[in-house]
Order: structure tokens, then C-alpha cells, then sequence
């Protein structure tokens, strides 16, 4: 069968147009809609896991203070923080969220390719969200596993939730992993195949082609956690024996025999590094067009971020084993993923130092977006660096269970991409709702939370070279780590909280500002890329009324020489363009 | 456009409408195709995992190879006979005609439901012999594997029901084409995922 382009067809495609409230903003279609709804319940589970790692920072400075937090509710914390954090935070904020809002507008089409299946894959995104919080009220709490979920001693008692708790968290991905697959193919085949007249791959924004590797990453690396997440289930309900080994518990064997709990962590880490990326492929890209944006200039090496981007991509599947150097593994094996992690560092320098030249002599509107984007630059090279030690076998060894490693994570996968997405809320707030934020609140957001980021991981560092242990509830004496060590960890958990009461500032500032914030423009940064030309502020249904937008030119026409105005975006002619003179585009270049 | 050329353009360079007034996909092709595609590559993930983990388990000392029931040749001539049919139907369509092409696509769905039943069949053979889920690895995959798979079965049985409830309520079959393209696609897939899965199985 013929393919026939949506900006070729002749209905267009069929728009399901709500008819009620409840079509409109629940059992919505629109793929700005589902954004919202997406975005705001992974907000909501990023403030649970943000309590819990208080809690936790709470019983590291302050050892026996809080009743409260008693080993098994530190591990708990630690576990949930984590998988929240990272899949249902993270992920489902970046490409559930930002994914569904960004790539129909971005790349000129009325919405998803598949409506109804987008609706099915946030209806199943909260079911695994409420499966998760569900294990919070069964027996035995939540799986105290670690975020890692490691057999056998997830599933044994002694460890927290190792009878309902991990059986909830498993499912809970399962349903996740249903979810993300239903999403994925959405944003992959209308990023193929919806792009509207003139937009080539080529001229997609940088946020889309992040987006877009992101979700390939995802589509690939998820089976391996469903595979594990399955066997798992398996040895834990039907006594199979696939990573249970041999075991003896409280003087009696166990019914398990042979499993291999190794094979375990390589299908883990085989999800779990791709992973890692999925949520930084796009943050790169969405930092880069913002910094684009507030810099007035196009971004430097657009073919080269591109090609990054897939590198990093193809990278990310070899470099799994990684995370198991402690594990013991053939030297050779050793030696081989050390090599690929560090040739992953070439694509990702080549970014940053695009980003820094980006920012080369340009025209820098220093507002609240590109104050975060910058704060990432920072953030990301901290944390990418410290990448370097840990990708070394021999140095990886004696740092890997300390908090030398609980200090780079944070820095390169945690903050980074938090201060992406601030960035990105702040620069796309006015689309979304129509209003301004307001300055000056997101300004002192900003500096609390960048100035506390680094009073809370530096530190971090320090305490990783001394050898304290990481996964610890309580230190203790040692005769190795000094007693100023708990000094600095008081000072950590101090940050901590003044971090986390500092993120209420953003919330108040975003519910204040969605009524009371001034009128926005429909572009009020001036910006070239298609989703600020959309005929209304906020889109509504459908994006661009009657007719499809046309593309001319790429998304990063900034500051063009002999150009009137300092942008032209993506949908204006070339005979459109004034320039200086007073003559336009066609007449000036002779095109 | 080549996928190849398309990613090496500079799109500072060129302006105006490339590659003319028309929108252009990137392949040629029907985004549900495109979107199956990348589909049955996860799947492919997914089911080549679980064969690595079965070789992997399989160098471990308590592994006891159990025999395969000798039905299993059987059930793959049932799958082959469906996937045949599909074929059938599909190149019926392809020409533009209509004649007999209800009764490939359904007959193909039919020996689809006769292969699961039969799968389950060996089950019960299985479990009578005194082999079943937990009772030692190599029984634990092949419960897991032939079952994961009939599950995959189900599903596009699910779609192929649609599909033939669609036409016999006298939905053209030409109208219907691309589910039955579709199908086609995703039967031949499950054929040669079954027919790798029990090269695996036997090869204990």
C-alpha cells in the first residue's frame, strides 16, 4: 500500500474532537492533553521520591534522631527513591511528558499517529504508578531491594517487602514497560512519518531527534528489564529457579537450586545503561534548544549533535558490564567495557563543547531558561568527569561502594536532567498555558538549587576518597573514616532539606503564575522552531487551524546577517523575510 | 531519499521546500507497518533474551535436558499450514481481487488457535510425565518460552478476529488490506520465532 503524507491527505487525519469534559481533560486524545497528564503525575511521584531521599539524608546526618527511620524504612526510601526517580520520574517525565507535548508541534502535525493508543499508554503509565504506591500499604512495606532489584537477597526475607513489596514493584514495571512500549511507538513512527511539507530530518529540532533516539533506546533496552522483571516473578511466586541459587535460610535449604543470580545483573544493566541515557538523550536535546534560543545564535555543529546523539545512542548497549566490575568478571571483559564506556566520552565532550560554543559571542538573554541550561553545563561536565575515574577498572574497584559513586550518578543523571527540565518548563510555560511565570521566584528556584546541588554532592566526593560505604543506614565507629566525616554529612542533609523546601518555590510559582501570571505572547522569545507558531497560545486541539504549516528553512535561524529581525522561523518563505535594506530574502541572496 | 543522505544534508544551506511541495515520511510506507516493524524488533529483543539466558543457564551444573514431546513437529506444521494461508490471503488481496480471501484469512487464524491449543496440549502431556514449572531448569524454560509464545499467538489472533468480524459484517476485502498485509507480516514473524525457539529447546 501506497504511504500517503498527513499534509497530502485529502481529511487530513480524522480529528476525534471531544465532545464532553470528561473526553476533553481525561479520557483525552490530544496529545497535549496527555502531556499534561503525564508530566503532572510524574511531578507528583518525583515529590514522593524527593521526600523519601529527605528522609533518608535525615537519618544519615542526623543517625538515630528520627524514630520514624528504622533500617528497614532507610532501605525502603533508598529503593523507591531510586526506581522512581529514574523510570517513573524521569523517564515518564521526559518522553511521556515533554515527548507527547513537543513532537506533533515541533514537527507540524495535528497530533499523534496513533491517538487512541497514546490515551492507553498514560492510563497505563498510572496504573503502574499506583501499583507502585500500593506496595506502601501491603504487609512488610515496599521492596527494601535496592533499585537494582538484585536476586537472590531481594526475594529473602530479611530483606524489607521481599514477600508482597517486590512482587508489586516487578508487576508495577511490567505494567510500565506495557505502557512505554504503547507510548514509544507512537513518538518513533510520527517522527518518521508525520512530518509536515519541507520539514526534513535534517531540520527537526535538536529536542526531537533526542527524543526520538531516546525512545529507539527505550523500545530496545526495556525488553531486557521486562525478561528479567519476568523470570524474577517466576522464581518468586512459582519456584522456578532461574537466578535463585542454591540457598540455605535460617538453617534450611531453600526449594531454589542452580539460577544464576549474574545473569540477573547482566540483563539488568543491559536495560539499566541504555537507561541512563534514555532520560539524557533529551535533555541534550531540549538544553540545546533552549540555549540556542536565549543565545541568539544558532547552535554550533548541528550535523555533529546529531550524530552524537545516534553515537551515544549505539554506544549506550555496549557498555553494560560496567556496572559489574565488582561483580568479577575475565579481565578481557574488564578491559572491553572500560574501553567503549570511555570512547562514549568523545561523543558527549563533542556536545558540551558545542553547547559552550554555541554560547561563543552571543547575544545571551540571561532569564530564568537559560540560567538552568547553563547550571547544566555545569552540573553535566562534574558529573561526566567523575565518569572517567569510575569507567577505569582499577580505579572503579575500590571507589564503586563508596559515595565517590552515589556523588557522580546524582551529578550526571540525577541533577542534570532536573535542571533540564526546569529550564524546559520555564521556556515552554508560556505555549503550554498562555501566561508568563514569574521571573524573579525562578531566578531564586535557580540559585537555591544550583548552589545547593553542589553543597550537597561535592561533599559527596570528599566522603567517596575517605571509603565511607554507600547503602549504609548507619556508619558507625570506624577506625578508617574521621568523626568530621559526620560533620560533613550534617552539613549534606542541611543542604538537602533547604533544596527540597526551595522546589515549593516552583510549585507555588507555577500554580500562582497559571492564573495571575502576566499574558504571554504567542512567542515571547523570539524563537525560530515551529511549535511558537502555532496560530493559537495555548494550541489548541488540532495545532494549526485550517492548513498545515510549511517549512523553509531549519530551526535555528538565529541572528541570520543582513536579516531585519534577529530570528526567522521555520515556516516563513525566503520572500518573506525583511531584511535591513528594506528589500526581502528572495531579492537579497538572488535565491 | 535515502536515509543515508537524508542525515548528511546541511540544512543551513538549503532553504526553501526540499524535495518539492509534497510531505515526505521517511519509508515509503504505511505508518502501522512502520509502526509494527519497529514492534516485532522489540519483540525479537525480548525473545533473543530469553535464548541467551537459556544458553547461559544451561553451562550450569544441576541442568537436566528434558525430551521435547514429539507433537511439537506436529504443531509447527499447524503453524506453517497458518502462516501459509495468510500468505494466501495476502497475495489474493495483492492482485486486487476478493474471491476466497475471507476463507484463507479466516482458516489461517483457525490453524493459529489449533497450534495454541495444541501447544497447551503438550503441557498437560508434559506435567502427566512428571515434568513441570520448578521441577528443574530446563522444563522451567520450555513452560515459559512456548507459553510466552502462544501468548503472542493470542494477541494477533485478537487483531485477525477483528479483522474477519469486520468482513463478514461486509467490509470490502480490498478495504481491509492492510490489516490482512499486517497479519500476514506478524504471522510469518511468529513462525520463525517459533521455529528458532524450538531449534533451542531441542538443542539440550
Amino acid at each position: 500500500m501506497a504511504y500517503v503524507p498527513l499534509a497530502d491527505q485529502d481529511h487530513e487525519q480524522e480529528m476525534h474532537h471531544p465532545h464532553s469534559w470528561v473526553t476533553k481533560y481525561v479520557w483525552s486524545q490530544d496529545h497535549k492533553v496527555i502531556a499534561i497528564q503525564y508530566g503532572g503525575t510524574a511531578v507528583l511521584v518525583g515529590l514522593i521520591a524527593l521526600v523519601l531521599s529527605l528522609l533518608m539524608r535525615m537519618q544519615l546526618g542526623f543517625p538515630g534522631t528520627f524514630d520514624l527511620i528504622d533500617p528497614s524504612a532507610y532501605y525502603q526510601s533508598v529503593t523507591m527513591h531510586g526506581m522512581i526517580m529514574v523510570v517513573y520520574m524521569l523517564t515518564a517525565l521526559l518522553l511521556g511528558g515533554f515527548g507527547n507535548y513537543m513532537v506533533p508541534l515541533m514537527i507540524g502535525a495535528r497530533d499523534m499517529v496513533f491517538p487512541f493508543l497514546n490515551m492507553l499508554s498514560f492510563w497505563f503509565y498510572l496504573l503502574s504508578v499506583v501499583i507502585l504506591m500500593a506496595s506502601f500499604f501491603v504487609g512488610g512495606g515496599p521492596t527494601g531491594a535496592g533499585w537494582t532489584l538484585y536476586p537472590p537477597q531481594a526475594t529473602l526475607a530479611g530483606t524489607p517487602g521481599s514477600d508482597m513489596g517486590i512482587v508489586l514493584m516487578l508487576l508495577s514495571l511490567f505494567v510500565f514497560i506495557v505502557a512505554f512500549t504503547m507510548g514509544g511507538l507512537n513518538y518513533v513512527t510520527t517522527i518518521l512519518q508525520y512530518r509536515t511539507r519541507g520539514m526534513t530530518l535534517m531540520r527537526l529540532p535538536l529536542t526531537i531527534w533526542g527524543i526520538f533516539v531516546a525512545t529507539v533506546l527505550g523500545l530496545f533496552a526495556f525488553p531486557a528489564l521486562l525478561v528479567s522483571a519476568i523470570m524474577m516473578l517466576f522464581d518468586t511466586l512459582l519456584g522456578t529457579s532461574f537466578f535463585m541459587p542454591a540457598i540455605i535460610e535460617s538453617g534450611t535449604p531453600m526449594d531454589y537450586d542452580g539460577g544464576s543470580p549474574i545473569l540477573f545483573q547482566h540483563l539488568f544493566w543491559f536495560f539499566g545503561h541504555p537507561e541512563v541515557y534514555i532520560v539524557a538523550l533529551p535533555a541534550f536535546g531540549l538544553v540545546s534548544d533552549v540555549i540556542s534560543t536565549h543565545a541568539r545564535k544558532n547552535i554550533f555543529g548541528y550535523r555533529m549533535m546529531v550524530w552524537a546523539i545516534i553515537a551515544i545512542g549505539g554506544l549506550s548497549f555496549i557498555v553494560w558490564a560496567h556496572h559489574m566490575y565488582v561483580s568479577g568478571m575475565n579481565p578481557y571483559f574488564g578491559f572491553f567495557f572500560a574501553t567503549t564506556t570511555l570512547i562514549i566520552a568523545v561523543p558527549t565532550a563533542l556536545k558540551v563543547y558545542n553547547w559552550v560554543l554555541t554560547l561563543w559571542e552571543g547575544d545571551i538573554r540571561l532569564n530564568a531558561p537559560m540560567y538552568f541550561a547553563i547550571g547544566f553545563i555545569f552540573t553535566f561536565i562534574h558529573g561526566g568527569l567523575t565518569g572517567l575515574f569510575l569507567g577505569n577498572v582499577v580505579i572503579d574497584l575500590p571507589l564503586s561502594d563508596t559515595y565517590f559513586v552515589v556523588a557522580h550518578f546524582h551529578m550526571v543523571m540525577g541533577v542534570s536532567p532536573v535542571l533540564v527540565i526546569f529550564a524546559s518548563i520555564y521556556h515552554w510555560f508560556p505555549k503550554v498555558s498562555g501566561r508568563m511565570y514569574h521571573e524573579g521566584m525562578a531566578k531564586a528556584h535557580f540559585w537555591i538549587t544550583f548552589l545547593g546541588t553542589y553543597a550537597i554532592y561535592l561533599p559527596m566526593h570528599y566522603l567517596g576518597f575517605l571509603g565511607v560505604p554507600r547503602r549504609y543506614y548507619a556508619i558507625g565507629e570506624t577506625d578508617f573514616i574521621p568523626a568530621s566525616a559526620q560533620t560533613l554529612n550534617e552539613s549534606i542533609t542541611i543542604a538537602a532539606l533547604i533544596v527540597g523546601a526551595a522546589q515549593l518555590i516552583f510549585l507555588f510559582n507555577m500554580l500562582w503564575s497559571l492564573r495571575n501570571g502576566a499574558k504571554a505572547d504567542p512567542n515571547p522569545w523570539n524563537s525560530a522552531s515551529l511549535e511558537w507558531q502555532t496560530p493559537d497560545t495555548p494550541p489548541v486541539h488540532g495545532n494549526w487551524g485550517d492548513k498545515l504549516p510549511t517549512v523553509y528553512r531549519w530551526a535555528y535561524d538565529y541572528s541570520v546577517p543582513g536579516a531585519k529581525h534577529d530570528f526567522i522561523p521555520q515556516d516563513m518563505a525566503e520572500e518573506d523575510v525583511e531584511m535591513e535594506d528594506g528589500s526581502t530574502g528572495s531579492t537579497a541572496t538572488g535565491a | 531519499m535515502s536515509l543515508f543522505k537524508q542525515i548528511t544534508e546541511k540544512p543551513w544551506e538549503r532553504k526553501g521546500i526540499i524535495g518539492g511541495l509534497k510531505a515526505e515520511g521517511t519509508f515509503d510506507a504505511p505508518s502501522e507497518r512502520v509502526a509494527l516493524t519497529f514492534f516485532l524488533i522489540a519483540a525479537s529483543i525480548v525473545f533473543s533474551l530469553f535464548g541467551v539466558s537459556y544458553y547461559i543457564r544451561m553451562e550450569l551444573p544441576d541442568w537436566l535436558p528434558i525430551a521435547e514431546p514429539t507433537a511439537l513437529w506436529f504443531n509447527t506444521g499447524l503453524l506453517i499450514a497458518s502462516s501459509v494461508l495468510f500468505q494466501v490471503s495476502r497475495n489474493i488481496v495483492g492482485n486486487g481481487k476478493s474471491k476466497n480471501v475471507l476463507l484463507a484469512f479466516f482458516g489461517g487464524g483457525v490453524f493459529a488457535a489449533l497450534f495454541v491449543f495444541a501447544q497447551l496440549q503438550t503441557w498437560d502431556e508434559l506435567q502427566a510425565a512428571g515434568v513441570y514449572l520448578s521441577s528443574n531448569p530446563a522444563a522451567d524454560f520450555y513452560f515459559l518460552l512456548t507459553g510466552l509464545h502462544a501468548l503472542h499467538v493470542a494477541g494477533g489472533l485478537y487483531v485477525w478476529l477483528k479483522c474477519v468480524f469486520r468482513m463478514v459484517t461486509g467490509a470490502e476485502p480490498q478495504a481491509q488490506r492492510l490489516s490482512i498485509e499486517l497479519c500476514t507480516v506478524y504471522w510469518h514473524f511468529l513462525l520463525i520465532v517459533w521455529l528458532v525457539m524450538f531449534a533451542v529447546l531441542a538443542n539440550t
